[in-house]
């Protein structure tokens, strides 16, 4: 890691369409710019292996994911520096980065910083998600994206959310099989179609709609599933289902796919102190941003998905509103392209109707605390159960409980059951989710070796801190 | 299981995957090869030691969590494969200096 230097004007982590978007308007207004992104090739998971998939048939995947190719070209051409590999795993209120590539730990500051970490998918907690065999419908996508590798066997799509649609319709192109499509839509819509009439004005209506046309042309779509369980021994061997009207069904499968919806990728923004609120319409812990994605820390912005769920049309749109706001403040002279009215413009093209989307594929209650035998820390195999047990013991709130279970103290730092534990302890306490909170997160929000600590450049102030006497 | 597409793009190079000289292909992150040479799990939980394989592949699940060349709890999602790599998977107790 050489190449890098002590000091940028702007840095951005996250090369996924908000990162990518902010990075090049701030390279092109003259701004000494880095891009850190954990993959090794630009795209973030939307647009995953822009400029290396293996795939020869833009047909596959679709006019919508080929667009991620000029915002990629544009960003390689832009004069940003792109560090591919790298794990951010430390962000301060003074703006000093903490990252490590190929092993090796650099410590950073930038004048502006701008998040764009993006989604993950929602955790999916039902009996039996452990199982090989199961994996989440996004890691199916990025699979295919990625290697051209698709499901063999019998095949089960299960869940909710646009992208479960979008994941079959490119299976199908594909030439992969799906058995079902187990949809765990509540359909009791009344909520949501108070925000159809702005949905109705929304571009991704009728392409939604063509993309479900053609699945079910050729799937067969169970509607209303209100009960999952995958089963097997030492891999997936089945997965049993219940609707309203059926009692339990099975179906034999080789592959379960699961999706819930994506929620923001919280960790870094969280542990650099940004204030996040729960988002009732989402679901999810979202952060306090003014309309560039600035927060309250002076200089520290977030852009994308992980400023709140709303696509990638969006998220390239509040990159590029994050990046000229860095321009304006650092060098509000300089000549820029891009016309902030018409971004703005287009943000709010791209959101109209979004609240449909959030309120109709809002996850049944079920699924999002599930019963008590139900494993919710994957990492340390803490139960739904034994996390509700802590409540009666006094307490009140996530950080408490995971002294006692180490419940989102494994490597995957509560990533995949952050929400889920909110979510059960809100509900036995009787409060909402906002007054229990989020796990208190702490750098290294990814985990480095003590080697990468301890070999970081050392400077007198860090030498004389350890020094004895 | 999975199988790849005949018509991608990709020339092949060998790994070691537990210990068995294994093609897989070029471009592929560790978690992807492993997934294409039809290994099943990746590693064994901590606590019970139940078979888990890669589940998110994009950073944030760690189930792929593998030993390569010799450095253990590596992220196999986020690794592309090497020539000559070493890939084990993890199972039973952690040892000391990996």
């Amino acid at each position: 890691m050489s190449e890098l230097r002590d000091a940028y004007d702007v840095a951005v982590v996250g090369a996924g369409p908000a990162g990518l978007a902010a990075a090049t308007v701030c390279a092109r207004a003259g701004l000494a710019t880095l891009l850190f992104d954990e993959q090794p090739a630009p795209g973030g998971q939307i647009y995953r292996s822009i400029t290396t998939t293996p795939l020869k048939r833009a047909t596959i995947l679709g006019a919508d994911y080929c667009a991620g190719t000029a915002l990629a070209q544009n960003f390689l051409a832009s004069g940003a520096q792109y560090v591919p590999g790298a794990t951010v795993w430390n962000l301060t209120r003074e703006r000093e980065i903490g990252v490590s590539v190929a092993g090796s730990a650099r410590l950073l500051t930038a004048g502006r910083v701008i998040l764009a970490t993006g989604a993950l998918e929602r955790p999916f907690p039902i009996p039996g998600w452990t199982l090989p065999g199961v994996m989440t419908a996004g890691a199916g996508q990025i699979l295919l994206k990625s290697s051209g590798l698709i499901p063999e066997g019998r095949t089960v799509i299960a869940g909710c959310g646009p992208l479960l649609w979008l994941i079959a319709w490119q299976y199908l192109n594909a030439g992969a099989r799906i058995d079902a499509i187990l949809e765990t839509v509540k359909g009791d819509g009344a909520a949501s179609w108070r925000h159809a009439a702005a949905f109705a004005t929304s571009p991704y209506l009728l392409k939604g709609l063509r993309m479900m046309l053609a699945v079910r042309r050729r799937v067969r779509v169970v509607s209303k599933v209100t009960a999952l369980r995958a089963e097997g021994r030492d891999r997936v061997e089945a997965v049993a289902y219940r609707t309203a009207r059926e009692t339990e069904q099975r179906l034999p499968v080789d592959n379960l796919f699961l999706h819930q919806g994506v929620v923001p990728n919280v960790n870094l923004a969280m542990a650099a102190g940004i204030e996040h609120r729960w988002d009732d319409a989402q679901l999810c812990f979202a952060p306090a941003l003014d309309a560039d994605g600035g927060s309250a820390i002076p200089g520290i912005a977030i852009a994308g998905d992980g400023a709140g769920i709303a696509g990638a049309e969006a998220a390239q749109a509040r990159g590029m509103l994050a990046g000229l706001a860095a321009v304006r403040a650092l060098r509000p002279n300089a000549a820029v392209l891009e016309d902030v009215n018409a971004v703005r413009a287009r943000l709010a093209r791209f959101t109209r109707g979004r609240a449909f989307l959030d309120v109709y594929y809002q996850p049944a209650p079920q699924f999002r605390r599930p019963a008590r035998d139900t494993l919710v820390c994957r990492c340390e195999e803490v139960t739904a159960g034994q996390i509700v047990d802590t409540v009666a013991l006094g307490c009140t709130g996530t950080n408490q409980m995971k002294a006692f279970l180490r419940c989102g103290m494994g490597p995957c730092q509560g990533r995949e059951c952050g929400l889920t534990v909110t979510e059960l302890i809100a509900q036995a306490r009787g409060v909402a989710q906002q007054e229990v909170g989020y796990y208190r997160l702490r750098p290294p929000v990814k985990p480095i070796t003590l080697g990468e600590l301890a070999g970081l450049p050392k400077n007198e102030a860090a030498l004389r801190s350890v020094a004895r006497g | 299981m999975f199988r790849r597409l005949p018509d991608v793009d990709g020339t092949m190079i060998e790994v070691i995957i537990d210990g068995r000289s294994t093609r897989v292909r070029a471009g592929d992150t560790v978690a992807a090869a492993l997934i294409s040479a039809g290994v099943l799990a990746s590693r064994a939980a901590d606590v019970s030691g139940a078979p888990r394989a890669p589940y998110c592949m994009m950073g944030v699940c760690f189930e792929c969590l593998v030993t390569v060349d010799g450095v253990g709890n590596r992220q196999g999602c986020l690794l592309p494969v090497k020539s000559g790599m070493r890939i084990d998977t993890q199972h039973g107790k952690r040892e000391v200096g990996r």
